[in-house]
């Protein structure tokens, strides 16, 4: 089977703004190839926030570096609409640099002229309420302030698409609670598409339209839910909770399959 | 702030606002009083007991050739300083250091950079680079002087033996180092090849490059000390090496510990103006730097 990664040029109008067709990965192991993902095809629209949930060994983060194009797949095909930003459980911000600089270095690596980088930075920065951090150095950040710089730096890169890789993962409980209101908030501004991985299914349910229940060990589409709750939701909402319960009870039984044999 | 009929993304705002500022703490920089107390006074205090300790051992020992007195030492410096000797011994010294260093500089970092980046060139001489830096110096000495003669190249020569080591190995050390999430940042950000080694690789190695910097500087320093104790020709002037080596051959122990002195005075004065300021800026910047 043909491997490629092609990216689509910007300016051409495409209905999705990433497409996995067949999209399989094995690692070389101890006990010869491993099958790492399997046959995943999934279709992000422009503008849509889907979620990516599982438990350890599905390969959430391997999708995520493919559809990034930090890697190849081994068989199959991914095209996405440029190339897509990315955001790390951890902030990833360089501390050599200060926040604002971090959001110019990505737009300077896309070819912003000079003169604009400054302006556009304050702007990216105001996005994420976090006007006046310009000059703030990273360890002078809390947690939650350093997700943000990273968010507007991802959104420096004025991609379609934005993928997450557990970014609220290490947040405590109340920051990680306004982050997804920050980020809803983003994401129905921007118009950007989201694609979100994470292993909390009530995160998963509070943020996205489509949620994707991956299996693990390989890494296989388990089962799709649309999730039409209005937005915007709390995580706390009866809505939201009940639809995580179901998830929930599927999730575990992907889960228990494992400790049968 | 809150009001009653708040939209919910305001009432988010306010309350990130309400979180920034309780996650945020204030730093201030040290007082002027607090940096005499913690910084000044305890080597203060303990320069005060060596000396102290020198002028009790002296009537003990009794032998001016073995041990002059503090005073002996003292009026030898102000010898050199009212025949105007001091600031040239000083100077022939300190500004061949500097130049050694500086060409070490120049060599040490690509090639620590090529030896970091390129598989082949790093088996091949990743372990002589790091096995140099345990080798003596002054070993160096006399090859060099059979090579290149009694002159001031064979001291360049010995001082780029002993540093360009040092530099490259800190800099292969610092890009060693280097956290694979960055580089995966960098890489999705599109700072790829040359791109990210400017502004990815060599800003995120930098505090292990200072390090060898500094470690360079100072082996620069001892292997010209050594060629100079060693090389002596009249034609090569005085520098602090030769003023040791001249207190030697004349059994003036003055001198011998006013040469001592120098050497160990310029090492750490260049250290403390230079290399540790350096450090500390690179430091402090990433917040790696714990305030006692």
């Amino acid at each position: 089977m043909a491997t490629t990664t092609t990216l689509a040029k910007a300016d051409e109008s495409v209905e999705y703004a990433a497409r996995l067709e067949h999209v399989s990965k094995s690692f070389a192991g101890p006990g010869g190839q491993q099958l790492v993902l399997d046959d995943i095809s999934i279709d992000v629209a422009p503008g849509e926030f889907v979620t990516l949930l599982g438990a350890s060994g599905c390969g959430k983060s391997t999708l995520l570096n493919l559809v990034a194009g930090l890697d190849q797949p081994s068989t199959g095909a991914i095209t996405t609409d440029g190339r897509p930003a990315l955001m790390f459980q951890e902030h990833a911000l360089f501390p050599w640099l200060t926040a604002g600089k971090n959001i110019e270095l990505a737009l300077k690596l896309r070819g912003v002229p000079k003169p604009e980088r400054r302006g556009k930075a304050e702007e990216l920065l105001e996005l994420v309420r976090l006007k006046g951090a310009y000059g703030k150095r990273v360890h002078e950040l809390s947690g939650g302030m350093r997700q943000r710089v990273a968010l507007a730096r991802a959104l420096g890169q004025e991609s379609n698409l934005l993928l997450m890789d557990e970014p609220f993962a290490a947040l405590d409980a109340i920051t990680r609670d306004v982050l997804h209101d920050e980020i809803t908030r983003i994401w129905t501004e921007t118009g950007i598409s989201v694609l979100f991985v994470t292993h909390n299914v009530r995160e998963a349910v509070r943020l996205a339209q489509r949620v994707i229940l991956l299996s693990s060990r390989p890494g296989r589409i388990a089962r799709e839910w649309t999730v039409d709750i209005p937005q915007p939701r709390r995580i706390e909402d009866a809505p939201v909770a009940e639809l995580a319960r179901e998830i929930t009870e599927e999730l575990r039984g992907e889960i228990r399959r494992h400790g049968q044999h | 702030m809150a009001s009653t009929d708040t939209t919910p993304a305001q009432d988010a705002g306010s309350v990130e606002a309400g979180l920034d500022a309780l996650e945020t703490q204030a730093t201030g920089r040290p007082t002027l009083r607090q940096t005499l107390v913690n910084k000044i006074l305890p080597p203060v205090i303990a320069l005060a007991v060596v000396l102290a300790v020198w002028a009790l051992l002296y009537p003990v020992v009794d032998n001016p050739s073995k041990l002059p007195s503090p005073a002996a030492v003292g009026s030898t410096f102000k010898e050199a300083w009212l025949q105007g000797d001091l600031l040239g011994y000083i100077w022939t010294s300190v500004s061949r250091g500097l130049l050694g260093f500086f060409f070490a500089l120049l060599i040490g970092t690509p090639l620590g950079l090529i030896v970091a980046r390129v598989k082949f060139i790093r088996a091949a001489i990743g372990p002589i680079l790091s096995g140099l830096q345990s080798l003596p110096s002054v070993a160096w000495v006399p090859p060099a002087v059979i090579w290149l003669g009694l002159n001031n190249s064979m001291m360049y020569a010995v001082i780029l033996l002993g540093a360009v080591p040092s530099i490259a190995n800190g800099l292969v050390s610092g890009v060693d180092q280097v956290p694979p999430l960055f580089l995966r940042a960098g890489r999705t950000m599109g700072a790829t090849g040359i791109k990210g080694i400017w502004h990815i690789t060599l800003p995120a190695a930098l505090p292990g490059y200072v390090a060898g910097l500094k470690q360079g500087w100072a082996f620069s320093w001892r292997s010209l000390m050594a060629a100079e104790i060693i090389a002596q020709f009249p034609d090569l002037g005085v520098g602090l090496g030769q003023l040791l080596e001249n207190g030697r051959t004349n059994s003036d122990m003055a001198m011998v510990f006013e040469a001592i002195l120098l050497i160990l005075f310029v090492g750490i004065a260049i250290d403390l103006l230079i290399f540790s300021p350096l450090e500390r800026w690179v430091l402090r910047s990433r917040g790696l730097l714990v305030k006692s």
